[in-house]
């Protein structure tokens, strides 16, 4: 196609050429609220951070260059970015995959449901509904280790609770649980890919004597594949800027008016907790884009790599 | 190949001039104006006040106190504006959309906000107006200024102090509030009772910091440490007051074990509401602003109580009666549209005597000038167990937070540093405080 336009290109005629040029102008005129917004809200902030993460901005007066004092920092100053890396990391690594496994076992039980399928599926899709703040809220009072519900019922069992949102063991398992409990969105849209396997290919299967486990790994997965990619690269991204559950839980577990990022001992404080402290309560502007451009590089190696890994992404290729 | 070439060119052109747009638009707004700056200008204006409070209580007493102000100056109309945030406040000034005058709960900003000039300087207001600053505690200047910039005045302040339930203050046989901290701590032991399952049913005091007001910044002044050294320099590791306190705080959650602490700190109820420990008689003894008294009356809570100071660390029996300030304030932000009557508004609810007793009877705060203080006309005065937190505040030795020009990332820093103390994870307890020095003196020069 590219060779075939270059060997027409000296033949193109002077009002041809104006006519291409008129085309462009007319594709550009089209394209031009899109590049607007493209440019307002993705490149010009994109390209702002990376040059304030050079300075000592606090967003209110003149900032200056200060080179590479902000990653320095970040490196071998902070004394709170490797609990906010760990933490984040933790997350990503443990909470993210658990998530996935976990909308996916939902999703696979309510499509295979004859009888009440509609209700069970709204009962685990309700709690997406609920607001970020109040789940965290709910679940922080529920399992309250002095008057939850929770560990009074693991305590007529004969368990002694653990002190959950305020253990530094516990917290992050306590906010992976909420995010299970929250994860209805994802379990939909796996349900919706589940039910649109051809039943066919599961007969053809059980013809060829293929166990559920075999229907499974060679029917089931491959053809749900491109979802289960697009929700651990979703997934990967929302764990990357995990916040606001990690925010209210601490601040509630603490009972402290003030917010205590980080309650208890660190545990629940998350690199975009980090950023946000650095550049709204310590106005180091210029260190929290820092951590900013950190997080974005972050954040496109990992869907880089995902989708590098995994082939089956574009729906069109993958095997049906 | 060419065509396509020019069309990428076009883009990218077109690209970089919205980009270049924007970014020769991304100036932070709002120079002073110059409009109204003379004494004597009485043309009418209407100037705008962000402020805090959002009761609909304590709306209707800054409304009352600003109707005063009309009065006085009939040709400045306050729109005032409730319940507004620092982060509004910032965000306005960034967008040269600033009120005339803003207050804030939070004395931590002051640094940031005078050494990035997002609030003006009010010196040359103060010394043409002859305001006299001596009427304001030491402290309290410290908390509102920052490297020779008066940026702030503080409007109303919070004093911290001991509150007891008389009572169980009874029932254990003790006869009047400790004024030590071995007495707070011997007192605390009497007064904790223990659940057959060995948990906490009643604690004497809440020894685990980040509980309630339980916190560093409120008990380093028995042992009266300072933050910063004169030149500003982190001092937590340099000054031996702090590891004192530490010892003595964590002696006391060793005897209660910090699991059973943790345990009971998550049911101690919601600070700001009626199932505070205190209020619910869960709690005998504990550190909070004056503020509580209030709380206690509005929240119909059925306990006998007093209060007094902190008790002071052992030995230093002159610290007893001095304690932690801390407090409102309030500025004119850069971009004020009308900074002559905005300083006159400014003056009038930080330095008349009239406005600060109004508005602290109202809201139950400390009025934060010795004239007010010693006003017949102050109600607070009169409240056996409110006199103990104006007796902090007069107090020459009572100390405060100093404001730094990161927001305070040196008491976030010690926070967490804490944290990991008091559950046990720091061996060496003067390395740990060298240790914060470090990063907090990283952190203040990282905005330079």
């Amino acid at each position: 196609m590219a060779t075939h336009q270059i060997v027409q290109l000296p033949l193109v005629t002077a009002p041809l050429k104006a006519r291409m040029r008129r085309n462009r102008l007319r594709v550009l005129l089209f394209l031009a609220p899109g590049l607007v917004g493209f440019t307002v809200f993705l490149i010009y902030p994109l390209v702002m951070t990376v040059w304030l993460s050079f300075t000592n901005s606090n967003m209110i007066s003149q900032a200056q260059f200060v080179g590479l004092r902000n990653y320095r920092y970040l490196l071998d100053g902070d004394p709170l970015i490797w609990h906010a890396v760990r933490n984040t990391a933790w997350l990503v690594v443990i909470m993210v995959p658990a998530q996935v496994l976990f909308a996916l076992g939902v999703a696979m039980v309510t499509a295979r449901l004859k009888a009440g399928a509609s209700l069970f599926r709204t009962l685990f899709y309700l709690p997406a509904l609920a607001p970020p703040v109040a789940a965290t809220v709910a679940f922080v009072c529920m399992f309250n280790p002095n008057s939850g519900p929770v560990n009074r019922i693991l305590g007529l069992l004969g368990i002694h609770g653990p002190l959950w949102f305020n253990s530094p063991d516990w917290s992050k398992p306590a906010l992976t649980l909420l995010a299970l409990w929250g994860s209805g969105t994802m379990m939909v849209i796996f349900l919706a890919a589940l039910l649109e396997v051809p039943a066919e290919l599961y007969e053809a299967a059980e013809l060829d004597g293929a166990g559920p486990w075999h229907r499974f790994r060679y029917v089931t997965l491959p053809t749900i594949s491109p979802v289960v990619l697009f929700a651990t690269v979703t997934g990967v991204i929302a764990g990357l800027q995990y916040f606001t559950q990690a925010m209210v839980a601490s601040q509630v577990a603490n009972g402290n008016i003030q917010p205590a990022p980080g309650y208890p001992d660190g545990s629940t404080l998350t690199f975009p907790q980090q950023l946000y402290i650095a550049g709204f309560n310590q106005f180091h502007a210029g260190y929290a884009c820092a951590l900013a451009v950190v997080l974005f590089v972050v954040a496109m190696a990992f869907t880089v790599v995902l989708l590098r890994r995994a082939s089956g992404f574009d729906i069109e290729e993958s095997p049906r | 190949m060419s065509e396509s070439r020019t069309a990428r060119r076009t883009v990218a052109a077109s690209l970089l001039a919205v980009t270049a747009l924007l970014a020769a638009a991304c100036t932070t707004g709002g120079a002073t104006s110059k409009a109204d700056t003379g004494a004597d200008d009485t043309t009418p204006v209407t100037i705008t006040f962000w402020h805090g409070l959002s009761s609909p209580h304590e709306i209707a007493s800054v409304d009352a106190v600003l109707a005063k102000f009309h009065k006085k100056y009939p040709y400045i109309t306050v729109k005032a504006v409730a319940a507004q945030t620092d982060d509004k406040v910032n965000q306005a000034i960034r967008g040269g959309t600033a009120p005339d005058v803003a207050s804030s709960f939070n004395a931590a900003n002051v640094g940031g906000w005078c050494s990035s000039g997002a609030f003006q300087d009010l010196t040359p207001d103060i010394k043409a107006d002859h305001v006299d600053l001596s009427q304001i505690p030491k402290a309290v200047q410290s908390y509102t200024a920052f490297d020779g910039k008066r940026c702030t005045m503080p409007w109303l302040a919070d004093t911290f102090g001991l509150y007891y339930n008389k009572k169980l203050f009874a029932k254990a046989g003790i006869t009047s509030p400790p004024k030590t901290m071995s007495e707070l701590a011997a007192d605390a032991k009497k007064l904790t009772t223990f659940n057959a399952d060995g948990s906490i049913k009643t604690a004497g005091f809440m020894p685990y910091l980040g509980a309630y007001e339980m916190l560093t910044e409120h008990l380093v002044p028995s042992w009266g440490g300072k933050w910063l050294t004169s030149d500003g320099q982190s001092n937590v590791g340099g000054d031996p007051a702090f590891a004192q306190a530490l010892t003595w705080q964590k002696n006391l959650v060793d005897w209660f074990g910090a699991k059973k602490l943790v345990t009971f700190k998550a049911g101690m109820g919601d600070e700001f509401s009626a199932q505070n420990a205190f209020e619910t008689g869960k709690l005998a003894m504990m550190v909070d602003g004056e503020w509580r008294n209030a709380f206690i009356k509005n929240d119909k809570a059925d306990i006998d109580y007093g209060t007094a100071a902190v008790p002071a660390a052992d030995g230093k029996s002159q610290l007893y009666g001095a304690g932690y300030v801390g407090g409102n304030v309030i500025g004119m932000p850069r971009g004020a549209k009308h900074p002559g009557a905005a300083w006159k508004l400014i003056k009038f609810l930080t330095t008349d005597t009239g406005a600060l007793t109004t508005l602290a009877d109202a809201i139950g705060n400390v009025p934060t000038t010795t004239a007010a203080l010693d006003s017949p006309s102050l109600g607070l005065s009169k409240d056996p167990n409110f006199a103990p937190f104006l007796e902090v505040y007069k107090n020459p030795l009572t100390t405060t937070t100093p404001a730094s020009g990161d927001g305070g990332a040196y008491l976030t820093n010690f926070g967490h540093f804490v944290e990991k103390w008091q559950s046990g994870g720091v061996p060496d307890l003067t390395a740990g405080l060298t240790a914060v020095d470090k990063q907090n003196n990283a952190a203040l020069k990282l905005g330079q």
